[in-house]
């Protein structure tokens, strides 16, 4: 009994010790890990560089979180305010644009609220609040629940009501939800192209700029957290933004459509498309 | 239908991602199962062959540990292990070795609880032989749990059904990382997440056929035990 006590015990302890290859963790959002960009991207990264990305898939807000505790190495999410916010706190450094999607309105093929032909998102979201139709929120201060708040903010609307519902939960588990509740819902492209449960729900609206989903990545600060592996890390933001990088999750695609558009500052070759890249004015 | 024929192809083909994880599944929560045995057969005889002060609140603290949510033995040993946490220079946050500790912690009132509640009868039968041989206390503990064996197993299977099971706690402290923390539990909810119904509840059936093999092998071992007793 003792002797297979120490056994298990070494194991573990070898398993610990095996922690000292290289690789880096990162936190980021489900969307990202979801729509399978990570699964194409991040071999190319390994293979080219030899270092070996750990994916946390979380909402930004945990991701921030994650981040501000000093368990990740470095963060690629999508909600500016809190990144600027997180960068200005000194928790991290070095924040640079990586990408852009944008989001879109799902709801059910019927669209008892008629938001199909609206002029823009605002106009969107007053036909749904005055409706009183169904509307999930993911309420759980992930970057898109963020960014829903912040229309609903812009129309002068305070959500309440029977007809708004807080899931809390992640955006699969909120789409899931939206099926069978008949319910409007605001997600991003990536994740509802590569969604496998859609029935009757489609895509009502989108293509307003003000749906821009901007991604943005940040190395922990070193000088907070020392035992961050800030030089893989900045190996890796410096990847993601240079012209192989881009080209990488410019050439991504699922289904045939281009779901991330690389938007890092002197990208070259960024291969430009106007469907699934509507707010690209660079 | 389809994709359970799809999830199923994978496993009789050996699909190395697969075996992974269930290698994983099974390395994390038989570890757990196993120290969680460690601890808690030993307390839970203790516990019910003396009597002791606070022997009353220690027994309800133990059995009220049964209601636990794993998300709250997660979320305690994720703020333990983080590096803002007291044992953060470990750096094991996010590794299998914080889903083991995370699933000890969780199963081992089971075995406790369970075990304590096989021994009961059996110290009060056994009582005054042990006594008339004036038996140490390190034998009784000994002879005790050995006559409680078949009680004390089904409480090791207990444990380990929670463990294999559970998703709350795992996925908090070891960040479903493709590859290196992922279990089957938590592929199940990833799944579920993206929408994949069917293939998540493929997955499923995969894990509870895992349990329905380690089940009967126990149960058959247990079964010749007793035969082997008759025939002595």
């Amino acid at each position: 009994m003792i002797r297979i006590t120490v056994v298990l015990l070494s194991l573990m302890l070898a398993q610990m010790a095996h922690a000292g290859d290289k690789f880096i963790t990162l936190a980021s959002t489900t969307s990202t890990q979801n729509s399978g960009l990570f699964g194409v991207i991040l071999p190319q990264f390994t293979a080219q560089t030899g270092i070996d990305v750990h994916v946390i898939a979380v909402g930004t807000g945990q991701a921030l979180r994650i981040g501000r505790n000093g368990d990740a190495d470095v963060l690629l999410v999508h909600h500016r305010p809190s990144e600027n916010k997180f960068v200005a706190e000194g928790y991290g450094i070095d924040r640079l644009d990586v990408m852009y999607n944008d989001f879109v309105i799902v709801g059910p093929k019927s669209d008892p609220a008629k938001i199909a032909n609206s002029k823009n998102v605002v106009e969107a979201f007053t036909k749904i609040a005055k409706s009183k139709s169904l509307f999930a929120s993911r309420g759980d201060d992930s970057g898109t629940n963020k960014k829903e708040l912040e229309i609903w903010a812009q129309a002068g609307i305070n959500p309440t009501g029977s007809w708004y519902m807080q899931t809390g939960s992640g955006m699969g588990a909120t789409l899931n939800l939206s099926r069978i509740k008949d319910s409007y819902t605001m997600t991003d492209r990536g994740t509802w192209i590569t969604f496998g449960n859609k029935g009757d729900l489609v895509r009502l609206y989108s293509g307003d700029p003000g749906l821009f989903n901007p991604y943005g990545v940040i190395l922990i600060n070193p000088a907070r957290h020392p035992q961050t592996k800030v030089k893989l890390a900045r190996i890796f933001e410096e990847w993601l933004v240079s012209d192989i990088g881009q080209k990488a999750i410019s050439d991504f695609r699922i289904e045939g459509q281009q779901a991330f558009c690389p938007n890092a500052k002197n990208t070259t070759s960024a291969v430009k498309d106007k469907e699934a890249c509507p707010a690209e004015t660079k | 239908m389809e994709m359970l024929t799809q999830a199923w192809m994978l496993v009789v083909q050996g699909d190395p991602h697969l075996m992974q994880i269930i290698g994983l599944s099974l390395y994390v929560s038989l570890t757990a199962s196993f120290l969680a045995a460690v601890i808690g057969i030993p307390l839970g005889a203790a516990l019910a062959i003396w009597s002791f002060p606070m022997r009353g609140v220690l027994v309800v603290l133990s059995t009220s540990f049964l209601a636990l949510p794993p998300v709250v033995v997660g979320l305690s040993v994720y703020l333990l292990l983080s590096r803002a946490g007291p044992l953060g220079e470990l750096g094991l946050l996010f590794t299998p070795t914080a889903m083991i500790i995370a699933q000890t912690i969780l199963i081992t009132p089971i075995i406790l609880a369970l075990t304590r509640e096989a021994v009961l009868p059996l110290r009060r039968e056994y009582d005054a032989l042990l006594l008339s041989v004036e038996a140490g206390g390190w034998l009784k503990l000994r002879t005790l749990i050995w006559d409680a064996r078949y009680g004390v197993v089904t409480a090791l299977l207990a444990g380990i059904g929670r463990a294999l099971a559970e998703v709350g706690a795992v996925i908090m402290v070891g960040g479903n990382i493709d590859g290196v923390t992922r279990v089957m539990t938590t592929t199940i909810a990833l799944e579920t997440s993206k929408g994949n119904l069917e293939l998540a509840l493929a997955l499923g059936t995969v894990l509870l056929t895992i349990a329905i093999t380690i089940n009967a092998s126990i149960h058959l071992v247990s079964l010749f035990g007793r035969r082997y007793e008759v025939t002595r």
